[in-house]
């Protein structure tokens, strides 16, 4: 184990970066070096922000002044048109309401199971857990795009097809979860598990009391992350869905792209619409995302 | 870990046979997951690809043919060389952009660090779908911002959606674009975990920036650089929705990509039978990728 694993408390993250970072400094450089770096930092920034501003600045902008030149970056009468038109036409409503269910359902059941295998792994050792461990790694090297059409005979086989159980069900085993949630319960001493075990506690209730209140920080890193994955997803639902009403955003964006004339100002409207909510969870829990040691959980 | 858990079991023999039960309590719902939508479907997969299956109705075992077919396939191959040239573009790209971010937001004499960390992040929580949304608005051939910025500045439009190469250009930008993020913040943690006294020792024996740059942080992150990389080829090589929603794999089909060749044989045409085998393919090339990796990484680390 690498010093990667000692558990750093989420809260102390920031404060922590930053006095690690005077430290290193304190030797030489100042002004000299400042302004470069940061000068590069800036340009880079800009790079990659510029993009997403010009994208929000243009769904801001009236359908007619989209193609209108000379293109301005502000828009000259800003209006929410594209994004009422977006909301209003085709189901988009509907669509949001169905990705928010199968988001909030996946991201619940990942989440749990997750947390109940991580901890297997990290405390029990015998060697169906050691044969489990290598079937987990593998599931990260065959992702589930390269078995498009085996798993979809399967998954409707099972009766899934159609439903949104089809999309939740097969998204739950993650990889990087359980890896996430092993390497946090390595770092718990094993001395609390052998104290409990003392005091007379059962194995399960060990976990449940002790463990899972402890990896609370884990739990929300995770969330977020499998929320960011079943938002974005695209290619399994268009699979698993062929009822209109089922869609997801992705789809329904999709489906303005695909069209014979694109109709920007609405594919911007939904485009935009269909970015709030994760950015909206990522700046609200952003330190848990920030913060936490994510090294893809495959680190050791 | 090894060698705890052997402490562990020195100290009481008896724990193992004592705890079976609770384990795999823990993990039955994973293993019920993974038996139905991971062993199954790979069971199967292999199953077919020898077959004509379609989807539906019977089908009969016709051996190897429909890999002979495959490798006959002039649409397979350009879609294989497609993805591995995407692949290489990619790859380095990215790793070459994340970890100047990572190395930027970590320097210390670099100002407004915790704005521009948000601002390399965002672009990962965006969808594909709206990544390669938002790249075609920005390189629109009449109507995007860059060629009207070129033409500004005197330039001719560039055609950026009928070339076939530039159209692939486009891609490698927006999926470097939008994965930096992530790859950063593996990069960020591992930078973070190198001891200061190293950066010390090297400041006072003369080392410039540049210097300890190569000699300390590069050696110290590798295990880091490799999973970027590793978790990078695999989503380069799977790579779909930003195509599809950038150019539809276009112009015409020269930037078919495997993932989206298996979907229109399986599933728009329905050979099933066939799709496995390429399928199967791709599967043998990341697995193959996986394992040079890891061996590389071996004798890096045994060095």
């Amino acid at each position: 184990m690498t010093t990667t694993d000692t558990p750093r408390p989420v809260d102390a993250g920031p404060g922590r970066a930053v006095s690690k970072k005077r430290s290193r400094g304190a030797s030489s450089g100042g002004l000299r070096r400042a302004v470069p770096a940061t000068t590069l930092l800036w340009i880079m920034a800009c790079l990659y922000g510029l993009p997403v501003l010009w994208f929000i600045l243009s769904s801001l902008k009236p359908a007619g002044d989209l193609f209108s030149y000379p293109l301005t970056l502000i828009p000259h009468h800003p209006t929410l048109s594209g994004y009422s038109q977006a909301w209003r036409s085709a189901n988009f409503s509907q669509y949001f309401i169905n990705t928010t269910i199968v988001c909030v359902v996946t991201t619940i059941l990942t989440v749990g199971v997750s947390c109940c295998t991580g901890y297997a792994l990290a405390k029990y050792d015998n060697r169906w857990l050691k044969a489990f461990f290598i079937c987990i790694l593998a599931t990260t090297m065959l992702p589930g795009e390269v078995m498009l059409a085996p798993e979809f005979l399967v998954v409707r086989n099972l009766g899934l097809y159609n439903s949104f159980a089809g999309i939740i069900l097969p998204a739950v085993l993650t990889a990087t979860g359980c890896f996430m949630f092993r390497q946090f319960f390595i770092t718990v001493p094993d001395e609390l598990v052998e104290a409990a075990r003392i005091d007379g506690a059962r194995e399960l209730s060990i976990f449940l009391r002790i463990m899972v209140p402890l990896s609370r920080p884990i739990m929300l890193t995770l969330a977020i992350l499998s929320f960011q994955w079943r938002w974005n997803d695209y290619i399994w639902p268009l699979l698993m869905l062929n009822d209109p009403n089922k869609f997801t955003v992705q789809i329904g964006i999709q489906s303005i792209v695909g069209a014979q004339n694109i109709n920007w100002s609405v594919l911007l409207g939904a485009s935009v619409i269909s970015m709030i909510p994760l950015i909206a969870i990522f700046l609200v829990f952003q330190r848990y995302v920030m913060g936490a040691d994510i090294n893809a959980g495959l680190k050791d | 870990m090894t060698k705890s858990a052997a402490a562990v079991s020195v100290r009481q023999p008896r724990r193992r046979s004592t705890y079976t039960l609770a384990p795999l309590v823990l993990i039955a719902a994973n293993v019920v997951l993974f038996a139905l939508f991971f062993a199954w479907p790979a069971v199967i997969g292999l199953v077919y690809s020898f077959t004509n299956y379609t989807g539906v109705g019977a089908y009969q075992f016709i051996g190897l043919d429909n890999y002979h077919n495959l490798f006959g396939d002039s649409a397979f191959y350009d879609a294989l060389t497609r993805t591995l040239l995407y692949t290489v573009l990619f790859v380095p790209l990215n790793f070459a952009l994340s970890l100047l971010a990572a190395n930027l937001l970590v320097s210390k004499h670099a100002k407004g660090a915790s704005v521009a960390r948000v601002i390399f992040f965002i672009p990962w929580l965006l969808s594909p779908i709206v990544v390669g949304v938002l790249w075609r608005w920005l390189f629109g051939e009449n109507f995007g911002l860059v060629n009207y910025v070129i033409e500004k500045l005197g330039g001719s439009a560039v055609p950026w959606q009928s070339n076939a190469d530039l159209s692939l250009l486009v891609v490698v930008f927006a999926a470097s674009w939008a994965w930096t993020g992530f790859s950063m913040l593996l990069f960020i943690a591992a930078i973070k975990n190198v001891p200061v006294s190293y950066y010390e020792a090297a400041s006072l024996d003369g080392a410039g920036p540049w210097r300890q740059f190569i000699s300390i942080t590069l050696p110290s992150i590798a295990p880091t650089s490799f999973i970027v990389i590793l978790l990078n080829t695999i989503n380069a090589m799977k790579e779909y929705p930003v195509f599809v929603s950038l150019n539809n794999g276009g112009p015409g089909t020269s930037n078919n990509l495997l993932v989206q060749y298996i979907y229109q044989t399986g599933f728009q045409r329905g050979q099933i039978g066939y799709a496995s085998a390429a399928s199967f393919v791709l599967m043998l090339i990341l697995m193959a990728v996986a394992i040079i990796q890891l061996i590389v990484n071996r004798r890096v680390e045994n060095r």
